[in-house]
């Protein structure tokens, strides 16, 4: 027996302006809404429509077909606001009862390396955020990237969680097989499902190129090689970016073509189904302990997260984003909390990745930016600005306290209105 | 070398050349007292091997203008045997230049003529015609650059005329080979883009300076090209922002005296300071001082500043309308017209310093591959192609 898990990931950011060192404390309109919306809609023509269709096709004529999704909060906002067709289309799939939602940190975020309390507050803002658009509890949870390690096991299982996800990176795997579920090491109950990088990465990243020697890449072949796993492994793993359909593999690499007839082709083999992980983390025992201390993600050929933390710049600037938390939670601003919880979301910090740039690569995908030169300095600005805010907060504070006291001292006089409002005017952005 | 870009670009691609085991004899204009003798004796001094010159007694020189010309030739007394050797104008003499050098076609054996800039492009056709020998140009700018667009028709008319002569075209960038086919009706096939590159030999100067603010360095001709006027307003932005930073000039050209009188203008005076002309080590001195090295140029074919500039270990913010910024990943592009762009990046150079390490850090890595042995590779490539053609 083996059981087929797809997850798919789902995700935009909201990307910066070239928010410049002139724009500081005159405005803080920080997110490129106009370049958000159109990406929005240009992938939702590629990718998310003509794919949500042809699932929803696929579930319904199969129901044994089982997928599952990770939304990051800031996509599912951008739906709301920009496509709520996809939203619904979305919803549709997930009615079909045989789709999973996974959790993740609303702003699919890197906060698990950088403050446990405010990666505790996000993931439990996406749960809510599940719960009211799907009507479902998410009881599996993947971290954004795919960043793990033993402590993030821990934490998600004291949070109540039956299964998290990670890479089946070969430099934690060793001899064994990502083909099984695992106990990470400091856990007793939840369970541990990695990703068959090879047979994921051969329909994201290998599928349209014609000097790999298994192209084209067919469904009756694909499925050929799913049977091969059979006797050596209970579940294999796909997990990939969504964006793989249409966008990543454009229409005309045949890529639609070959997942609606994936399905069928799998299932001719009657040892073989699909599983959604909950069901994976079931069914199926952990055949034993894993130990990973150190942090593997997803991530380009190191598996580590150089891709955000590779270079000072993105040290630096991650640093001193999670520097102010503790200010910007005592302002009350929601304004300002949702604005600095969404310059958390990792793809800020890809962005400044240096580790390929002269060669031209997968981080220019999206990329709003000329270089990792220019994301850094418009996110640096953008931080002054907010550190500004901060301050405009504390100024008001300090002055409201000053005069509550002066008033104290003068019982006599008539009272003084207090001045409320900050030096600067805040803009909602 | 004293003659800014073209200068440094024939001395690195000769030495280059010379590596490939290709002799090159250069024709040039030579006047005893000029400034092109420095130049001459530098290649002379440097020996490199399968190299010769061939002097021709001119008033020519690299970057001349029409009314440089004048000046130059109005030194000599009025009934001197040289004041009536050369030409009464830059054009004339121009035209005289290219007979000497087909007198020297004659006498010299050679299998390809290899010309730069449009001072030679007559002295080329004139070589061509005598020897019937294939006719390489090399395009290091063209008079749409030097001028934003004010060309003047006796230039652009030579220029074309040798483009069209020659079996093939050297652009030193796509921008340039674009300029190229759009503007002298070329055919994008015959012309070739080849890449400068930069001289990465380091030398061993204990420099070092005592500064309490920051540098930031304009260095290149004073010209219209060269976008000057950006660069000061560029500063005056930055000033209002932190008033504690430094711009310095570094350069001759004939907008000196109205950037002079604008830096005063706008109350920055004390703030910019003009270096004059720099060359040799004092111009490595010049880039290791600054903090960041900008250049804004208007129109710029390929631009060896920024890289040598990088080599010193400097960060640079260049401008989008260059060659150059076809070739370089490590560094801040920006419009040259964006001021509010090319303000922001020079503030966050000098503000961050992770910005400015990480851009050194990848930025000497980066220039390790820009020796002028490539470009001469291309080069002996584009001589087969071009005898290929003739024969």
């Amino acid at each position: 027996m083996v059981s087929l898990c797809f997850y798919f990931q789902v995700h935009q950011p909201y990307r910066l302006n070239q928010y410049s060192v002139f724009d500081i404390g005159r405005h803080s309109n920080y997110f490129f809404d106009q370049k958000n919306k159109e990406i929005m809609h240009k992938v939702a023509g590629k990718c998310y429509l003509p794919t949500n269709k042809l699932l929803l096709k696929l579930l319904r004529d199969n129901p044994e077909f089982k997928i599952s999704y990770s939304f990051s909060g800031t996509v599912l906002d951008q739906f709301e606001e920009y496509a709520p067709d996809v939203l619904r289309s979305f919803q549709d799939l997930v009615d079909t009862g045989q789709v999973e939602v996974l959790d993740e940190t609303y702003y699919h975020s890197l906060s698990f390396l950088y403050s446990k309390q405010e990666f505790k507050d996000q993931v439990n803002l996406h749960r809510r955020k599940v719960k009211s658009l799907f009507s479902y509890v998410p009881k599996i949870f993947r971290n954004t990237e795919l960043i793990y390690n033993n402590e993030l096991a821990k934490t998600i299982e004291d949070m109540g969680y039956n299964g998290i996800l990670a890479e089946g990176a070969d430099h934690v795997l060793g001899w064994r097989s990502p083909n099984f579920l695992y106990r990470p090491a400091t856990c007793s109950n939840i369970k541990l499902m990695l990703k068959n990088y090879k047979l994921s990465d051969d329909i994201a990243f290998r599928f349209s190129n014609k000097g790999w020697e298994e192209h084209p890449l067919t469904a009756p072949k694909y499925a050929q090689w799913i049977n091969a796993v059979n006797g050596n492994g209970n579940i294999i793993n796909l997990f990939m970016d969504y964006e793989t359909f249409g966008e990543h593999q454009w229409e005309d690499t045949g890529i639609f073509n070959f997942l609606e007839h994936m399905p069928s082709e799998v299932l001719k083999h009657p040892d073989n189904d699909f599983v959604t992980p909950s069901e994976a983390a079931a069914r199926y025992e952990a055949v034993s302990d894993l130990d990973i201390h150190n942090l593997i993600s997803w991530a380009d050929i190191e598996r580590d997260l150089s891709a955000w933390l590779g270079n000072n710049m993105q040290k630096s600037s991650l640093g001193k984003i999670y520097e102010i938390e503790e200010q910007v939670k005592k302002t009350g601003d929601s304004t300002l909390m949702e604005d600095w919880r969404k310059l958390q979301t990792s793809d800020h910090f890809y962005y400044m990745c240096t580790k390929w740039f002269a060669d031209g690569d997968v981080h220019k995908y999206f990329n709003p930016y000329d270089s990792p030169y220019d994301s850094f300095i418009a996110f640096m600005n953008v931080l002054s600005d907010m550190r500004q805010r901060i301050g405009n907060h504390e100024d008001a504070m300090k002055g409201l306290l000053k005069r509550e006291e002066e008033t104290k001292g003068e019982k006599g006089s008539a009272p003084q209105q207090p001045d409320l409002s900050p030096s600067r005017e805040i803009t909602v952005s | 070398m004293s003659s800014g870009g073209l200068g440094t670009a024939c001395y690195g691609l000769t030495k280059g050349l010379s590596n490939q085991e290709v002799e090159v004899s250069f024709v040039l204009p030579y006047a005893a007292d000029d400034m092109q003798a420095e130049y001459v004796h530098l290649i002379s001094a440097n020996r490199i091997k399968g190299m010769k010159v061939v002097g021709i007694n001119s008033l020519l020189s690299a970057y001349t203008t029409s009314s440089h010309y004048q000046t130059t030739l109005m030194k000599f007394n009025k009934n001197s045997p040289r004041r009536k050797l050369y030409g009464s104008d830059l054009y004339e003499e121009v035209y005289r230049f290219s007979v000497k050098a087909g007198v020297i076609a004659q006498r010299e054996d050679f299998d390809v003529i290899h010309c730069h800039d449009w001072l030679t492009f007559q002295a080329g056709i004139k070589a061509k015609e005598v020897s019937g020998k294939p006719l390489v140009i090399h395009v290091h700018a063209t008079e749409f650059d030097r001028t934003g667009g004010n060309v003047n028709q006796q230039v652009y008319d030579i220029e074309r005329g040798g483009m069209h002569a020659a079996d093939l075209i050297i652009a030193v960038s796509g921008f340039t080979k674009s300029k190229i086919i759009e503007h002298y009706g070329i055919h994008p096939d015959k012309v070739i883009v080849v890449h400068n590159a930069v001289d990465l030999v380091y030398h061993d100067d204990d420099f070092h300076i005592d500064k309490q603010d920051k540098i930031v360095l304009f260095l290149g001709r004073i010209t219209l090209q060269k976008g000057p006027d950006y660069f000061l307003e560029a500063a005056r932005k930055c000033l209002e922002v932190d008033p504690h930073i430094r711009f310095v000039i570094a350069g001759e050209g004939d907008m000196e005296g109205y950037i002079i009188e604008k830096a005063a203008e706008m109350g920055i005076a004390d703030r910019v300071l003009f270096a004059g002309f720099v060359s040799g080590k004092d111009l490595d001195r010049m880039y290791q001082m600054a903090d960041v090295y900008v250049m804004p140029s208007v129109s710029e074919p390929f631009g060896i500043t920024p890289l040598e500039s990088m080599k010193n270990g400097t960060p640079v913010i260049i401008s989008k309308q260059s060659g150059v910024s076809e070739v370089i990943s490590h560094c801040l592009k920006t419009d040259f017209w964006d001021i509010n762009a090319l303000s922001d990046k020079i503030l966050a150079v000098l503000r961050h310093e992770e910005l400015r390490n990480e851009l050194v850090h990848h930025g000497s890595i980066e220039i390790q591959k820009f020796t002028w042995n490539e470009p001469a590779r291309k080069c002996v490539e584009v001589y087969q192609r071009a005898i290929g053609k003739v024969a």
